[in-house]
């Protein structure tokens, strides 16, 4: 332990931590930089060899002493290498903080390898990836043991132990298994935790005899040998006994430890359990201990540039400068349309103290929400929305009022400060009101990536949308002439149910004492005919099921069973009961929608062949949580492949769909291909917010300020993203036609890009939207067998 | 059924066109009385012939059509289904047009490359209707790739059986494996003949079906008793399932070669008749 103590402690040298110890430097503060890893930038210097990296937010300009350009991954690693040795900043490697203790003007950071630090400040940049999970046995510190495979290329004629049984470790096994003697480490008896693709490779592998798994083993330990014909010894304890294996290189493929766990023992309190969840911070990155500023990825800014700009910011806060922040010029030009000149600090805090929604959300998040935000000045009378329209930001009255379209001939008015949109932004499903500007009316919009940070973020906005949503819906769906007000006491006794798909929300002969509101997810109705299960309809989101027994009074005359993650508003028998003594013509109404699913069943019934077991198949594919979705008759199709060529000439010559993939059920086969999930998965951690849903068919679409991080094509469980280049111009027909010059049309080779400097970015279906006429791929069936459809349409089978 | 094919295509909108353009030339031919015989140069023959003319080019203009991915006028499968029945009541128009006069001349060898043309188009839409059932019914809900993936588990399967057995029966076995044959030329992929050899007592042998290997392994079993005669029952069982593995998959090259080989012969013979159409014009104007 040395006596100094510095000014600042950064710990984590990534983008953040790096622009923050170099402004010290440069400043002449004294400061220290600690980073686990031996080299800056861990997490980027996981990227693949020449992997091109973006510098978004474009228009945020940037404000560090090292310099940050979008580039090639060893030019911009080079830079920063660069920048710290020419301020002499001072950097510690391998020096992994563990335990911080003391308060501000006084810490020490104790590190694994046992050096204490003491400083006045601490700034906590150590992004979200964590550290790699160690072997946790003797000699895993050797140099033959890695925890990360970044080209298996390089290695041949290796002996080399994989340990894990995950993805990450199955897929360098079999990369390995090509060109080496691979074995495989597994705790289990099995690879439960691996994707089916990944399963069946591993298990051939084995079966094959090109990998040798080791099941129901444990590492013991790892021994060097310099002298012996291989570089070391693996000791295993197997299920019969203890092995050893020669071994030149041993590669953990063990997960990362999360660091919220760390960070919490620091002190650092999180909102909620929310893995997305990110702690409280003041508008100057401070967090609840005094002293400990947060930047980068923990503290919710994923991207370089942000985190960059922050740990200049943060030095300046500790030195006492009012540096305003590098967006106050973007959030000062998101202002300029509102009448009056107001200071952009006072606008922000007038938008808090006016909109209850927000009123929970520390500065700096609202900053953040501003930065993503747009404000609107409308004439009373304009069209903010319509409905049906596929757009699901939301928005808040900051000024004046907005006329909501609840039914023909019927507008609620909405006043300063409450919000409107939350039922696309909390269903995914479409608009469901057409929304006029009121007077004076000056409002909002905040893109829905934001508003979900926001919610898993802060408890509160979450507890106050939950409950507009639930009393919007009743008085929407049931009682459109009554008042909010006047339809609280239901909605108070209204809960929302989570169920998991499968899951039966009420099955057939069960007590009918529950209405259910399908706010998002979907729900098949079956019932028992002659023993099989016979499913008689499929109901989408923003519909209720559960409705006939309670006005019947009668048992449950069908089960209704979850497609997918489906949630629920429940409404109790006696909360029913007093929603159809308050309003007006309920009854009226729900008995013909009752008339209307008997009339559907009976038909269904009558009808000679049964669809169910197909219906299950495709539900159990996941298309209960589809919109839209290419399903081919295999009895039409002839295997002219013109699906995917249209699809690859109508767009940057990279097919989207693969046609022959996929499951096939009787004669249908549902080739991979995406299928515009309602709530979808792919766009959950998309740091540019680049993909998107709207236009005219709903169609989830990625956009061109894609950065390639890849997030997408691993979030998506149908495994329908690519990463791909794009490839120039599609050729003439006629010069392939008349000369054979040039590609076959959808043909073209799309390996290379003939841009050195181009990136692969994420590519899907777009469901065709910008060409006339729709999807490629069914139009250029020739014989019929594509065909899109929605879930609702599979009840027509 | 939600899928409707090209033929069913609008509730049979081009059938019932291709009906009225056929029955219109039809019944004009029938009342119409030239002053000589029914021919091509009479008014009712100019207009039969400009229209086939009109039919053909148009016909022929599917191909681009098809490859058109970005701004082409409706579905691919509307064009077809127009295609095929108005194809089809070419057959009608054009054979009015001739007048029923043939001869060793440019004109019929027009006519007749347009009845090949038409004929091969027929086989074509059966191709397309019943062939893609039977592949479906053949593979059930499997990929051709699976089941590929299948015949390299037997074959890893078998590999390690064979260890077990003697060496003469162990190289038959392997040698049947090495020189299975899958596909081929056109002939061999149209006709699904199957060209596997193996070597059986030193010698060379046939071996469609895998029958030859079968044979031999039964034949040899019946000799043996014991662990022997178990080892080559299971070494049996596994080549049968291989051997229907490789016959669907056969099957499925056959039916899938049999979708799109009428095109070899559709497509070159419309650019010969079209040839043949332009030398048919431009005689009858310049020398008629």
């Amino acid at each position: 332990m040395s006596d100094e103590q510095f000014e600042i402690i950064i710990i984590g040298a990534g983008p953040g931590g790096l622009s923050a110890a170099s402004r010290a430097a440069e400043s002449g503060v004294s400061h220290v930089l600690l980073e686990s890893s031996p080299k800056i930038a861990n997490t980027i210097q996981k990227y693949q060899k020449g992997k091109h990296v973006m510098a978004t937010p474009d228009i945020l300009p940037l404000r560090s002493p090292i310099d940050f350009q979008a580039g090639k991954r060893e030019i911009i690693l080079e830079t920063w290498e660069q920048g710290i040795s020419s301020y002499n900043t001072n950097v510690h490697y391998g020096a992994e903080a563990k335990k911080i203790e003391g308060s501000k003007g006084n810490f020490s950071v104790e590190c694994s390898n046992g050096t204490v630090y003491l400083g006045k400040h601490i700034i906590l940049g150590i992004g979200m990836q964590g550290n790699p999970r160690q072997l946790g046995v003797p000699g895993d510190q050797a140099e033959l043991v890695q925890y990360q495979l970044d080209d298996p290329d390089e290695y041949s004629n290796e002996s080399i132990v994989i340990v894990g049984a995950g993805d990450a470790a199955i897929e360098n096994a079999v990369a390995l298994s090509d060109n080496n003697k691979v074995y495989i480490v597994n705790r289990k008896d099995e690879f439960a935790r691996a994707k089916e693709g990944n399963l069946n490779l591993i298990l051939a592998a084995i079966e094959s005899e090109t990998i040798e798994c080791f099941y129901g083993t444990t590492p013991n330990k790892v021994e060097e040998t310099p002298d012996g014909e291989r570089a070391g010894l693996f000791f295993l304890n197997t299920s019969s006994g203890e092995a050893q294996v020669p071994v030149d290189r041993i590669i953990a493929r063990l997960g990362a430890i999360a660091p919220r766990g760390l960070v919490e023992s620091f002190g650092i309190e999180f909102p909620n359990d929310d893995p997305n969840a990110i702690p409280a911070l003041s508008n100057q990155y401070e967090s609840n201990v005094e002293g400990i500023y947060v930047i980068g990825a923990l503290g919710g800014y994923p991207l370089i540039k942000q985190a960059m700009n922050q740990g200049y910011e943060v030095v300046e806060y500790i030195q006492g400068n009012q540096v305003k922040p590098a967006d106050h010029e973007l959030i000062a030009a998101k202002f300029e349309v509102l009448p009056g000149d107001i200071e952009v600090d006072d606008v922000l805090s007038l938008m808090q103290a006016r909109i209850p929604v927000f009123e929970h959300v520390n500065a700096l998040q609202f900053r953040e929400i501003i930065l993503d935000s747009n404000v609107h000045v409308f004439k009373k009378g304009d069209l903010i929305f319509k409905k049906n329209d596929y757009t699901n930001s939301f928005y808040t009255i900051f000024q004046g009022d907005v006329e909501i379209e609840a039914a023909k001939d019927l507008r609620i008015l909405s006043k300063q400060g409450s919000f409107f949109g939350e039922m696309s932004l909390l269903s995914g499903r479409r608009r469901s009101a057409t929304v006029f500007a009121g007077d004076n009316c000056v409002v909002i919009e905040t893109p829905r990536r934001t508003m979900n940070k926001l919610i898993s973020s802060v408890d509160a906005v979450k507890r106050v949308l939950d409950q507009t949503f639930i009393v919007r819906t009743i008085q929407q769906k049931f009682a459109p002439e009554n008042s909010i007000e006047e339809l609280m006491p239901v909605a108070e006794n209204t809960v929302i149910n989570q169920f998991r798909p499968g899951e039966v929300i009420f099955a057939e002969g069960d007590e009918g004492d529950t209405l259910h509101f399908i706010r998002s997810g979907s729900v098949t109705i079956s019932s028992a005919q002659q023993g099989k299960d016979v499913i008689m309809s499929y109901v989408p989101a923003n519909q209720a099921v559960g409705e006939m027994a309670l006005l019947g009074d009668t048992a449950r005359s069908a089960t209704a069973t979850a497609t997918v993650k489906t949630e629920t508003l429940s409404i109790n028998r006696e909360s029913f009961d007093m929603l159809m003594d308050t309003a007006k013509g309920l009854r009226d109404r729900m008995e013909k929608i009752a008339e209307e699913r008997n009339r559907q069943n009976v038909a269904k019934q009558s009808r000679a062949a049964d669809s169910s077991e197909l219906v299950s198949f495709l539900m159990g594919q996941g298309l209960g949580e589809a919109t839209d979705v290419l399903l081919i008759d295999e009895e039409k199709c002839v295997a002219c492949d013109f699906c995917e060529q249209a699809c690859a000439a109508t767009h940057d010559g990279t097919s989207r769909l693969n046609r022959k993939a996929g499951p096939t059920h009787a004669h249908i086969h549902i080739p991979t291909s995406c299928r515009h999930c309602e709530d979808p998965s792919c766009m959950k951690d998309c740091p540019p917010d680049a993909i998107q849903r709207g236009g005219v068919g709903g169609e989830v679409f990625i956009g061109d300020n894609c950065i390639g991080c890849g997030n997408c094509e691993q979030n998506c469980p149908y495994g329908v993203i690519q990463m791909a280049y794009k490839s120039e111009a599609p050729d003439s027909y006629w010069r392939w036609m008349l000369f054979g010059l040039g590609d076959k049309p959808g043909k073209a080779d799309k390996s290379k890009s003939a841009n050195p400097d181009a990136i692969k970015q994420a590519v899907k279906c777009d469901m065709c939207k910008d060409i006339d006429g729709g999807p490629a791929c069914v139009r250029a069936c020739p014989t019929g067998a594509a065909l899109r459809l929605s879930p609702e349409e599979f009840a027509g089978w | 059924m939600i899928h409707t094919s090209f033929l069913s295509h609008d509730r049979f909108k081009f059938l019932w066109v291709a009906l009225a353009l056929g029955l219109i030339s039809a019944l004009f031919y029938l009342f119409h009385d030239p002053k000589e015989p029914p021919n091509g140069g009479t008014w009712l023959g100019y207009s039969l012939g400009t229209v086939g003319a009109i039919l053909i080019l148009w016909l022929t203009y599917l191909g681009r059509r098809k490859r058109n991915f970005l701004n082409g006028s409706g579905t691919v499968k509307g064009w077809v289904s127009a295609h095929v029945y108005l194809g089809a009541a070419l057959l009608i128009v054009g054979t009015l047009h001739t007048g029923f006069q043939f001869g060793w001349n440019i004109h019929t060898v027009a006519y007749a490359l347009m009845c090949v043309v038409i004929l091969s188009g027929f086989y074509g839409i059966y191709a397309y209707t019943a062939l893609p059932s039977t592949r479906n019914d053949l593979k059930g809900s499997q990929t051709l790739d699976e089941i590929f993936v299948q015949v390299e588990d037997r074959d890893a399967q078998i590999l390690k059986l064979v260890e077990g057995v003697n060496s003469q029966v162990s190289s038959a076995i392997t040698s049947a494996l090495d020189r299975t044959v899958i596909g081929g030329g056109y002939r061999e992929q149209l006709f699904g003949i199957d060209r596997s050899l193996a070597m059986i007592n030193g010698r060379l042998v046939g071996n469609p079906a895998q029958g030859a290997i079968l044979e031999y392994l039964i034949e040899t079993l019946s000799k043996e008793k014991g662990q022997t005669r178990e080892r080559l029952g299971q070494l049996m069982n596994a080549l049968a399932e291989r051997k229907k593995l490789l016959d669907i998959i056969r099957d499925d090259i056959k039916a899938q070669a049999r979708t799109s080989a009428w095109l070899l012969v559709h497509v070159p013979v419309t650019f010969g008749l079209l040839a043949s159409l332009i030398a048919h014009v431009i005689s009858v104007f310049v020398y008629w």
